[in-house]
């Protein structure tokens, strides 16, 4: 049993009273203040009550239409969904995926387990990316200037002024960001041929260019390798977030979840070394974390570099864990992996020559399967950006990309526009750069389109339209190809045509049509290629002595580190609530936009923050550029470092992003590549302007209860296994200590049938809240908005906490310090328990929530009166009340556009009630997916089989941390991951003994890290947690 | 020996091959019950839309098919592909082609001979049988039904107690005028002549209190169940039955031409909504039948003009627009039901919820479809474990001896139906 301090934020570790005073409250008293002016308005209300009760009465009920198809499609029925294979891109980032389609409507993604690229994972982006579809902001129909038109009279001025160009072969730009489209390079490739002057210009607002040069240097080619994580014993990242959002997050995910699992059979897991300024989801997850400042990055890289090869004069002594993580590396060459997040080229090229060193090449990193996620080329596009301000360019059509907002030198840009003859934007929405282009060319969402996709070297996968386009929106692909004078100008069939001309031929065997259904209803398609591996080649002392003149060991001033969140990315997304109220997995911040600042430099600023997210607004000077941010004290922070999120203060955007933070990309520093880290000439000054952020960190705390995360040190686990069995908290009943679960007021239940448990792996959760966001998909879950976060009434069923851990003493502030410095991490998703013997069941007034006979329990909404009894009797806090009727109420408007505009509610799923004011709601084990599943096994005349229900939470887990299933069936994945033995017991039928199979509640779990989260109060819960394990060395547990 | 054994053997074998051979190429029509019964579901599933055995529908009475049409191998190939078979130039087909108005029949492609034979033999079966009197007839002359005691002398005994009663107010009168006249001839003081003509006049009697009070609680207990009966039928719609845009009637559909509910409504062995039928499933027989029974061609040609049908040229415009029919059935939306789970696994029939459907010329709620309704059934209702593996382990488990109803396997559960 695990006795570490746990906390969940600062005002925890420091016992604040504001935070003591509210801690054992499920229903906090903020004195939030809800009109409490009587006389007049309560009048009028009571009037009102009994006029509407009165016409109620009298009245009949509304005329409801229901109207069929006229031609009813043979595939699609009324209330069955339908599954379709796609693709999600968003700049570079690419996800396979499956739609699920009601009635016409997509209403939920889930990852396509068909990809070898993302092999069924999603991201929280990914997930919520289903919301945008129904977005209000976007366009209607295309625009001329900041008019709606129509497609006849856009393409002809479009026509006219392209031709003026042409004529007097004068320049045109395509500004795009990554294109993964095979299909819609050829399109474009058709508009350049009508127009020779054209070139394309590709850029990404988080740019890995620094990657792709070095690579041309020491490879030998302009690429950017695919990584292996899963085949990776040792893995050393400097300042690489791949868990989080470098480069393919999901992808990496998954395979770094491989590697970190325990069974009973598999006894050895990775080990992660991060060096990193800000906490990342990365450094969270991570074996041995050491924070450095951005001005080390370089010289951190280097002295790795001098440490393996046992050459080279660069380097920094005293960096801590990196000597041993230099052995390690060493000991498991070809096992081994080291990526870092930096863009400087000089960095890239040490890490490839380490990397090279350590045999990673053909093992690890595989450069004859390389990624074409960033493809962006800074030099060009700053070239770019240099030829507009001076008027050499007549033309440019801005390709599905922002980069008035999301490129450092964006202003310059959005003013260069305007004497620019001809301007277009294909964006879905008016962002900032299609607002000053003349014309907009609205594009379909992908979910409307037509498209492929190649994200690796001979990886393909196809993009189909979910829904019938809801705008009268066109394909960006299409206008292009109108623009060219095409004869046939059909997307789908240039799609079906370069498909036909470049896979078919060469597949052969099968008729087109059958190899192209195949591959939409597959949604990937894969070339075999011979592979081309490269050899390195690089020059490192000529890059580690250019980076022995940037970095520097010991830089006195701040440094700012400009990272992207999990959630919102880039800021393409910014006015997806989802994505908003999402909280961020390390800061568990929502709805605000903030600069992380160490503790002790906070102190020195005299920077407060207080239990509940009160703060102070910053100004923070970087490049010559200031915003002005809140300040959040983040533990784990490198001292002396402030970390910025890029993806905020968007300007033109909808309802939901309007005024939220500040646009942080003007402080990126220009170069040869982008520089996400500024190290010199910034300045942070304190304003005093108060400021609140929205955190959920310590809301739903558990007060002085011991038993919630356990975790233990591999080599601890493995020389004693059984470790939390034999200290597991005891109770004293009349005679003796026994485990709680022995005694009981309760009688327990029979579950017969099915009996229904959660697993969730605490060691392969990485926290990234794809999980969250998938639950709000599916469930309907009400968003809102910052006040009500604030107000602790956020509405996810589903949270996943962060606690933090030190093995220091917290006596006084310095201890403190000493404790936030460097703490460890882990994360717990939390949802409702099932527990079998529920404390809310009993205190119900109304047995508005129930058992079921297949161990679930059941909320009823519709008989809910709104004590609130259950909340307050839950150990876990993980009811949510309904505070307001968050449907069809304007003051929700922009929080929840899903349940209060007309576009938006097609997103909800029909197979859940939308909740009303007064009541409460919980996690339900996703009840509708169990029951569509025993119906299907029912309709089938069969027995139910493993995996055939899987919740959303379990569906958008890419690392498979949460495993659900039925119980009492041995042969279930989630019976065996956990261990579970079949128990006998003795009946009485008809006066002779016999032996029964067991279906209580009592289920016999035999994995030694299987424990359920407050065991010693007997609730007896049907989700289980597995000990988290760090793979750490024995000794340095005690460091 | 073992030769001259295995001789007679090798020519029983051969003698059995050519049989069965024989049998397979002559494709008898079977006569077992098995097969009739087989015939008999496929046949109301997919045929009767178009045929009747004894009746001509919109195809011919199929009554005699195997005697009428040239060979059983030919009535297996026309099943399966008509086109083909008229496209051959067969005459017997092109005759029936033309004599149907160039109509051709639905393809069953997917059908194996076993399945076109049952159809057959049920056909057969069908036509061997003597017309039974419509039920009905034979029980005409009993009037009143129903258990207990029966109607008619309900209303003897009502009538005989109204007129015991009618005669007891006569006796009553006769006996006070009779009281009245004898102590007028005593000797009576004011006071007791008062008593005895008191005047109750109408005035005398609406101000009396007790008068009072009974009007008053009369009074008030009506509104008061009033209100009460108001409060609870808020909401239920029993017999709510509006006026469609399409004067359907499944008094002719359902009833007289009996056409299987799950033709049209396809869904409800599939999923949660039944589904209303979409226009193009009316086409699959309105493309010929042009004139209804009830309202000529008036309503008919709404559905042309649904999905865009010329019937002068008989070809699609392409214009279409959606009927919008008035849903009758209205759940409330904290209410999940699953037709598939009552219909496909429960095996109930439509008509248990829908009443008598096949008599109704225009829909009607016929349920309460309250909660109250729901759970009742739940409790009286026997699982359909039959043939349903997914029932196994709980028929096993349950120890009774009592059968296993819904109720038993948590079917009065709250998140059965609300989540």
């Amino acid at each position: 049993m695990t006795t570490k301090t746990y906390w969940k934020g600062l005002p925890q570790l420091k016992n604040d009273p504001k935070f003591v005073k509210n801690a054992d409250k499920e229903f906090v008293d903020l004195g939030v203040q809800e009109d409490a002016g009587h006389s007049r308005r309560d009048f009028l209300k009571m009037m009102g009550f009994s006029v509407a009760a009165a016409s109620l009465a009298a009245c009949e009920a509304p005329i409801r239409k229901a109207i069929p198809y006229v031609s009813k499609p043979l595939d699609a029925d009324p209330g069955i969904p339908n599954y379709y294979a796609s693709t999600y891109i968003n700049g570079g980032d690419y996800c396979s995926i499956v739609v699920k389609v009601r009635d016409g409507r997509p209403i939920k993604i889930d990852g396509n387990s068909l990809s070898k690229v993302t092999m069924g994972g999603t991201s929280a982006q990914v997930e919520a990316s289903v919301l945008s579809l129904y977005d209000n902001f976007r366009l209607r129909g295309p625009r001329v200037g900041e008019k709606l038109s129509d497609w006849e009279t856009i393409d002809k001025e479009i026509l006219t002024k392209l031709n003026e160009i042409a004529a007097k072969g004068g320049q045109i730009r395509i500004v795009s960001n990554t294109i993964l489209s095979p299909s819609t390079k050829a399109a474009i490739e058709k508009f350049k041929s009508k127009y020779p002057t054209t070139k394309v210009v590709q850029y990404d607002p988080i740019s890995y260019y620094g990657i792709t040069k070095a690579n041309q240097e020491s490879l030998g080619a302009a690429i950017i390798p695919s990584y292996d994580f899963s085949k990776a014993k040792v893995i050393v990242s400097v300042g690489a977030d791949f868990l989080g959002t470098w480069l393919s997050p999901i992808e990496f995910t998954k395979q770094f979840a491989v590697n970190r699992e325990i069974t009973a059979e598999k006894k050895e897991m990775s080990r992660l070394y991060a060096f990193e300024s800000n906490l990342s989801l990365t450094g969270a997850n991570a074996d041995y974390r050491t924070a450095i400042k951005p001005s080390q990055e370089g010289l951190v890289v280097a002295q790795l570099y001098k440490l393996i090869s046992g050459s080279g004069s660069t380097g920094i002594d005293g960096i801590k864990y990196l000597e041993k993580a230099a052995a390690e590396l060493k000991a498991n060459a070809g096992k081994a992996l080291v990526v870092s997040g930096s863009n400087d080229k000089n960095v890239q090229v040490v890490v490839n020559a380490i990397n090279n060193l350590l045999g990673s090449y053909g093992t690890t990193i595989n450069t004859s399967s390389p990624v074409n996620f960033r493809q962006g080329n800074d030099e060009e596009m700053t070239a770019f950006v240099a030829e507009a301000t001076s008027g050499k360019v007549d033309g440019v059509i801005f390709f599905n990309c922002n980069p008035v907002y999301d490129h450092p030198q964006g202003a310059e840009l959005g003013k260069a526009l305007k004497g620019i003859a001809l301007t277009v934007s294909t964006s879905t929405t008016p962002d900032e750069t299609a607002s000053s282009s003349g014309y907009i060319a609205a594009d379909h969402h992908y979910l409307e389109s037509w498209n492929d996709a190649e994200p690796k070297l001979n990886s393909f996968s196809l993009s189909q339209p979910a829904i019938t386009p809801i705008f009268k929106t066109r394909q960006a692909q299409e206008s292009f190809l109108v623009w060219a004078g095409e004869a046939n100008t059909d997307y789908f069939t240039f799609v079906q045509e370069y498909w036909r001309s470049r896979f078919f031929a060469a597949s052969g065997g099968l008729d087109f049509q059958s190899f192209w259904d195949k591959c939409l209803y597959d949604g990937v398609f894969e070339v075999t290629a011979t592979p081309t591996s490269l050899s390195f080649n690089g020059n490192v002392d000529s890059a580690l002595s250019a980076i022995a003149s940037t970095y520097s060991a010991s830089n006195s001033g701040f440094e700012l580190v400009l990272y992207e969140t999990c959630g919102l990315g880039t800021g393409s997304q910014a006015n997806n609530p989802l994505l908003q109220e999402l909280p961020d997995p390390i800061t568990k911040a929502t709805w605000d936009h903030y600069v992380t600042i160490s503790l002790s430099d906070a102190t020195e600023l005299g920077i407060d923050n207080d239990a509940e997210g009160r703060t102070q607004l910053v100004n923070i000077t970087a490049n010559g550029k200031t915003i002005t941010v809140a300040a959040l004290v983040q533990p784990g922070q490198a001292k002396g470092t402030l970390g910025v999120a890029l993806g905020y203060g968007r300007t033109q955007v909808g309802l939901v992003g309007k005024e939220i933070g500040a646009n942080a990309y003007p402080l990126l520093s220009l170069g040869e590549s982008l520089g996400y880290n500024v190290t010199s000439g910034v300045k942070i000054e304190k304003t005093e302007t108060p400021f609140q952020i929205a955190q959920t960190q310590i809301h739903q705390t558990y007060m002085g209860r011991a038993n919630v995360v356990q975790e233990s040190v591999l080599a601890d686990y493995l020389s004693n296994p059984q470790e939390w069995n034999d200290k597991a908290p005891k109770v004293t009943s009349w005679d003796k200590k026994v485990l709680p679960g022995t005694l009981s007021l309760w009688k327990g239940h029979d579950y017969k049938n099915h009996h229904w448990g959660m697993a969730v792996d605490l060691n392969t959760c990485t926290g990234c809240g794809s999980c969250v966001v998938a639950c709000n998909v599916e469930n309907n879950v009400a968003l809102v908005g910052k006040q009500e976060v604030i107000n602790r009434r956020e509405m996810h069923w589903l949270r996943i906490d962060r606690y933090y851990s030190s093995e220091a003493e917290v006596d006084d502030f310095i201890g403190m310090e000493k404790a936030s410095d460097n703490p460890e991490v882990v994360f717990q998703p939390m949802m409702c328990q099932h527990c079998n013997n529920a404390p809310c069941e009993t205190v119900c007034p109304v047995a508005a929530t129930t058992h079921s006979t297949e161990g679930l329990n059941q909320m009823t909404y519709n008989r809910c009166i709104g004590t609130r009894y259950c909340a307050n009797n839950c150990p876990y806090k993980v009811r949510r009340f309904n505070w307001f009727k968050y449907h069809d109420n304007n003051q929700f408007l922009n929080a929840n556009p899903a349940m209060n505009t007309d576009l938006g509610r097609m997103v909800l799923n029909p197979d859940v009630t939308v909740r009303s004011r007064g009541v409460m709601e919980k996690c339900s084990f996703c009840v509708q997916r169990i029951q569509s599943g025993k119906l299907t096994a029912k309709k089938e005349r069969r027995t139910m089989k493993d995996g055939e229900v899987v919740t959303a939470c379990q569906a958008a887990c890419s690392t498979g941390a949460i495993l659900f299933g039925d119980m009492n069936d041995p042969e279930s994945k989630i019976s065996k991951v956990l261990g579970i033995e079949t128990q006998y017991k003795e009946v009485e039928i008809d006066g002779k003994k016999e032996t029964v199979i067991d279906y209580g509640i009592d289920k016999k779990v035999t994995n030694p890290r299987a424990y359920r989260v407050l065991e010693e109060i007997g609730v007896k819960p049907n989700i289980f947690y597995l000990t988290k394990i760090r793979n750490k060395d024995k000794e340095s547990n005690n460091a | 020996m073992k030769k001259r054994l295995s001789r007679p053997v090798t020519i029983l074998t051969l003698a059995l091959a050519f049989f069965f051979n024989l049998s397979l190429f002559a494709q008898e029509i079977p006569t077992d019950e098995a097969a009739i019964k087989a015939g008999e579901a496929l046949f109301n599933g997919n045929c009767k839309s178009c045929h009747r055995v004894k009746q001509k529908l919109v195809g011919p009475a199929l009554a005699g098919v195997e005697d009428r049409a040239p060979s059983v191998a030919w009535i297996l190939g026309w099943v399966r592909n008509p086109a083909k078979v008229i496209a051959s130039g067969d005459p017997y087909a092109v005759k029936i082609y033309e004599e149907y108005n160039k109509s051709q029949m639905t393809a069953f492609t997917n059908y194996t001979d076993e399945q076109i034979l049952s159809i057959l033999a049920y056909v057969k079966a069908e036509a061997s049988k003597v017309d039974a009197p419509p039920p009905g007839t034979t029980t005409a002359d009993n009037t009143g039904g129903g258990a207990g005691i029966p109607s008619g002398y309900l209303n003897a005994i009502l009538i005989g107690l109204v007129v015991i009663l009618v005669l007891l107010l006569i006796i009553l009168s006769l006996i006070i005028n009779a009281l009245k006249k004898y102590l007028d001839q005593k000797d009576l003081t004011e006071d007791e002549k008062e008593v005895v003509h008191s005047k109750y006049t109408f005035n005398t009697i609406v101000k009396s209190s007790g008068f009072i009070f009974i009007v008053i609680f009369l009074v008030a207990s009506i509104t008061f169940k009033n209100v009460i009966d108001g409060l609870y039928s808020i909401g239920i719609q029993q017999n709510y039955q509006p006026k469609q845009p399409i004067a359907f009637s499944h008094k002719i559909h359902a009833g007289q031409y009996e056409i299987e509910c799950r033709y049209c409504h396809t869904g409800a062995l599939k999923g949660k909504q039944a589904n209303i039928p979409s226009a193009n499933i009316c086409m699959n027989c309105h493309s010929q039948i042009r004139e209804g029974t009830n309202t000529g061609t008036t309503e008919i040609s709404k559905i042309y003009a649904a999905i865009g049908f010329d019937p002068a040229t008989g070809s699609y415009t392409g214009k279409q627009k959606p009927i919008e029919w008035v849903r009758i059935h209205n759940l409330p939306d904290l209410a999940y039901f699953n037709h598939a789970q009552h219909n496909n696994v429960g095996g109930i029939e439509c008509q248990t919820c829908h009443g008598p459907i096949e008599e109704m010329d225009v829909v009607k709620q016929y349920s309460l479809l309250t909660m109250g309704w729901c759970i009742d059934c739940h409790r009286k209702t026997d699982v359909n474990t039959k043939g349903n593996e997914y029932y196994d382990k709980l028929l096993e488990l349950h120890n009774s001896k009592k059968a296993l109803k819904v109720e038993d396997i948590g079917g009065l559960e709250c998140a059965k139906c609300h989540y």
